[in-house]
């Protein structure tokens, strides 16, 4: 039969009970709801948010009018309730009576006011719930001065919600330090140097004597007999159990409701859940606690077992741009020894409180992003005593691993909490991430990590990146193929830090899974090592596809195309005979001009490429590599030779490019233009390096694409001279080469590594420009020639050409 | 069975292939390791890709034009594709290759 549940209080705490017992049995109770606030449930902690005007109400609603109408919760919002009768068992509101089957107290907590002598004057403000808020929004909207007592948590996001309002802030701080409760002297030293940079004025060991005015507030005195002029007071100097309906129903009330570890209190059907409650001696301020109250709650009233313990709590200030956290105990003491790191020019500063080679304390300022790792160990209790001397430096300095950003995330284990507010750990993201949810609003709705105070969104981001890699979406960071783990970056990595200069090093070294690769990943690997140890690795035909590996293109039907260079696009009768007898010769059926201004023969036998070659040698041709993940060709327009618009010799500077950079191996295809004005008739701009000449030198574009996808490209840099020009896109070349991963062109290597980071290496550093350069001609000593030639000349090489045996022919009897 | 000798090992290049003309068509001779040889048509189901053009990896070739696997010793296309080369009985000996006459529709010359 259903019962009826009364509550009273539309908080957090209420408001997830409601959920869960909706969530188990949704015909188990008849729900009325009060609430003394005229609206349902809303997100408290995102207050500050709203303060500072980075958040709307709107957005921090959690339980709309029609999401109690939907599930069928009687609310009576903006009504008081007067009274508890224990013994009738019913509710007495301001309109009438609710008889119940089971109760549940969660009126939460009021602001303390520190009863001075002006304390009610017009203009003196608690922060506590949206009504105050509005109230300090509305008073900001006048501008003056905003005097804020108390530099806890609350009164600080007060203060800079008022700042970031426009108001002058002054906080006024009892004790000595700002959040002593929570941070130690140096941590609550460089937390106030970051107000005081944002123009807020802090006093501590400043005593409230009385709020001064006649019709509103004027003025607060302090104890010190200094007056501080004030247009608003904002109290915040900390909250009590709202206990009242309790003590008057005679419930066992200490500093809060008693409740047992059921959350009962001393009368059988009433429960309370929340900041109005003490368990244990322990009162709650901070969600965490608050929901795992409300699940055992929820198990209570549904007669499922469970029992409330007492956790530890981290704290995190919702102030954007301060940088604090803090967890544990880190009191001093004689039994207890601390290991500091500090780095004043950054603003830095982590303490970590150790008893018995345990971590029992953890105070970050400024960068707290091991702040999750440290509070694991202090709940788990771990013995650090093995870790001690590189305690500090956090998770990715333990076990030699990588000073990758995201390793501190991925060296977490599975059960260290992420979002403190909801108990949600790492493992349960990790495993809603494998089952679907790949971005930062999915995860909220099946984990709710992240969906309350957003403070740990950082953190659930850079799990999701850990878990999908660097793109939410495509995963980037997968493997080079199914022979390894690796990915492409971790590949070229270990080969330059582990000096791999051979394939079979390669796979043994980092543990291929195959014996010699697959078709995916030796020509990748090939590459990688013949473009970081030129001399010492010899190119592998073996591991090239069958177009690097013949030297030409092969066609559907198996035939190949034959495309000779044509230095900057220019050639000369004698070459066009040559070529023109060689298409007579083997039987050319289709003879084409291409786009990147040469001449392809298509159609040619493979048996035939050597002596075709050796013929197109003898006219002066040389491979024009159009089938290579290398240079291709250099476009050129004419320039000042003919052009009435030419501004510099771009055939020149072509013809040169192209002497430079050919039989150089690129991760792939790399197709360059030179145009002799910005018309760009050599249509440089898309292409892979482009130079547009203009009137006082050479601009020198990278990065376009005309094929799959078309891009423009983006200016690297503009030089004076020639001799410029080409160390610079020596250098663009190499650094392309020696980073880029195979298949990438430049303008995908680009939009990885981005394009400030590639001047910063050739544009402005030029010394690092002159050694890519030099490392580049290193590699062209051996790569700067004609495979043709090797190929048509050596006759084992040419032997491969032909068939191994010809069994159609009758032998012999 | 009736081997032909059709040339030394070393002929064909180590994770390569080379092709032999027979009267059943091209067949394909891949080099898998130092000792190891298979024998197989150079024709992929697919598109007719010549085998001997792709690359050869562990005991697979992948076709060049569109990259279907094949093992070799079944010669049965491997993944998502579905398909099968011929395979020939081949052997090496004292470095010299040996292929099956009968198979390939040619009786030993010898």
């Amino acid at each position: 039969m259903t019962q009826k549940l009364v509550i009273i209080g539309a908080g957090m705490a209420s408001g997830r009970v409601i959920e869960h017992l909706l969530d188990a049995d949704p015909s188990a109770y008849d729900i009325t709801l009060f609430n003394a606030e005229p609206r349902g449930n809303y997100n408290r902690i995102m207050l500050s948010p709203v303060l500072s005007g980075e958040k709307t109400y709107e957005e921090i609603v959690t339980h709309s009018d029609a999401w109690y109408a939907e599930h069928g919760v009687t609310c009576r919002f903006g009504e008081h309730v007067v009274k508890i009768d224990p013994e009738m068992k019913v509710v007495e509101g301001e309109n009438g009576h609710v008889p119940y089957d089971k109760l549940v107290i969660a009126t939460g907590s009021a602001p303390f006011i520190i009863p001075v002598p002006g304390h009610d004057l017009p203009g003196v403000i608690s922060y506590r719930d949206l009504d105050d808020t509005n109230a300090m929004i509305e008073a900001a909207a006048k501008g003056g001065k905003a005097v804020v007592i108390g530099g806890g948590l609350l009164g600080l996001e007060a203060a800079a919600g008022l700042k970031e309002r426009g108001m002058d802030v002054t906080v006024l701080h009892l004790m000595g330090h700002l959040m002593e409760r929570q941070l130690d002297e140096a941590a609550g030293y460089l937390l106030r140097k970051d107000l005081e940079v944002r123009g807020i004025t802090v006093k501590t060991q400043a005593a409230t004597k009385a709020i001064l005015g006649e019709d509103r507030a004027r003025a607060v005195l302090l104890e010190s007999g200094e007056t501080l002029g004030a247009d608003l007071v904002v109290m915040a100097v900390g909250i009590r159990p709202e206990t009242r309906l309790a003590t008057d129903a005679h419930l066992d009330v200490a500093r809060g409701i008693e409740v047992n570890a059921q959350m009962q209190t001393s009368a059988p059907d009433i429960y309370a859940v929340g900041e109005c409650v003490e368990f244990d001696g322990h009162l709650f301020g901070l969600v965490a606690p608050l929901y795992d109250q409300a699940k055992v709650l929820a198990d209570s009233l549904l007669g499922q077992p469970n029992a409330f313990v007492v956790k530890e709590l981290a704290t995190k200030l919702k102030v954007t741009g301060c940088d604090l956290f803090s967890a544990g105990d880190f009191a001093e003491s004689e039994t207890r020894e601390d290991i500091v790191f500090r780095d004043p020019a950054r603003g830095i500063y982590k303490r970590l409180v150790i008893e018995d080679d345990r971590l029992i304390g953890a105070v970050m300022y400024g960068d707290t992003a091991d702040g999750s790792w440290f509070f694991g160990l202090i709940k788990d209790g771990t013995d650090i005593e093995d870790m001690r001397e590189t305690l500090i430096f956090g998770p990715a300095f333990q076990g030699g691993a990588s000073a990758d950003p995201l390793s501190a995330v991925a060296a977490l284990p599975p059960e260290a909490e992420i979002c403190g507010c909801n108990g949600v750990c790492k493992s349960q993201i990790t495993s809603a991430i494998e089952s679907g949810a790949t971005d930062l609003g999915a995860i909220r709705a099946t984990t709710k990590a992240s969906a309350s105070c957003g403070t740990c969104t950082g953190l659930v981001e850079q799990l999701l990146q850990v878990t999908l890699g660097d793109d939410f979406q495509m995963p980037q960071a997968q493997p080079v193929c199914g022979c390894t783990d690796l990915s492409h970056e971790d590949v070229r990595r270990l080969i330059k830090s582990q000096e791999l200069k051979s394939q079979a090093a390669v796979w043994q070294e980092l543990g291929w899974t195959t014996p010699n690769g697959c078709h995916v990943c030796r020509p990748a690997v090939n590459y990688y090592l013949l473009a970081d140890w030129p001399l010492e690795y010899r190119d592998d035909p073996q591991s090239r596809f069958v177009n690097e590996r013949k030297h030409a293109n092969i066609q559907k039907d198996g035939t190949f195309s034959v495309v000779p260079r044509m230095w900057g696009g220019i050639t000369t009768p004698d070459e066009l005979r040559a070529i023109a007898d060689a298409a007579d010769k083997y039987d050319v059926p289709t003879v084409k001009v291409t786009g990147g201004q040469r001449i392809d023969l298509l159609g040619v036998r493979g048996e035939d490429l050597p002596a075709m070659w050796a013929d197109l040698n003898r006219a002066g041709l040389v491979s024009g590599h159009a089938y290579s993940k290398g240079l291709r060709t250099v476009k050129t327009c004419v320039g000042t030779d003919h052009c009435r618009f030419g501004t510099q010799d771009s055939t020149g500077l072509g013809i040169k490019l192209e002497k430079h950079l050919w039989g150089s191996w690129t991760p792939h295809k790399l197709k360059l233009a030179v145009s002799g004005c910005p018309r760009n008739c050599a249509e440089a701009t898309c292409k892979d390096i482009g130079v547009v000449c203009v009137d006082s030198g050479y601009e020198i574009h990278v990065g376009g694409a005309a094929g799959m996808e078309i891009k423009g490209t983006e200016l690297l840099c503009k030089v004076a001279t020639e001799e410029e020009a080409i160390e610079v896109i020596s250098a663009m070349t190499q650094i392309y080469r020696e980073n880029a991963r195979y298949l990438d062109r430049i303008y995908k290597w680009l939009a990885r590594v981005g394009l400030d980071w590639v001047k910063e290496q050739i544009v402005d550093d030029t010394e690092n420009r002159r050694a890519l350069a030099e490392r580049f001609e290193l590699s062209q000593s051996v790569y700067r020639k004609d495979p043709w030639a090797e190929h048509a000349q050596d006759s084992a090489t040419r032997a491969q050409y032909a068939p191994l045996a010809n069994l159609t022919l009758e032998a012999a009897e | 069975m009736s081997w032909i000798d059709i040339g030394h090992i070393e002929d064909i290049p180590l994770h390569g292939a080379r092709v032999v003309k027979t009267p059943v068509g091209c067949v394909a001779l891949f080099r898998t390791g130092a000792a190891e040889v298979f024998a197989a048509d150079d024709r992929c189901p697919h598109k007719g890709g010549p085998l001997s053009e792709g690359i050869v990896h562990g005991q697979s070739v992948t076709c060049p034009l569109h990259n279907w696997v094949f093992d070799l010793n079944t010669g049965q296309a491997q993944g998502a594709d579905e398909g099968r080369i011929g395979t020939y009985p081949v052997r090496v000996e004292s470095g010299r290759l040996l292929i099956d006459g009968d198979a390939i529709g040619k009786r030993s010359a010898a």
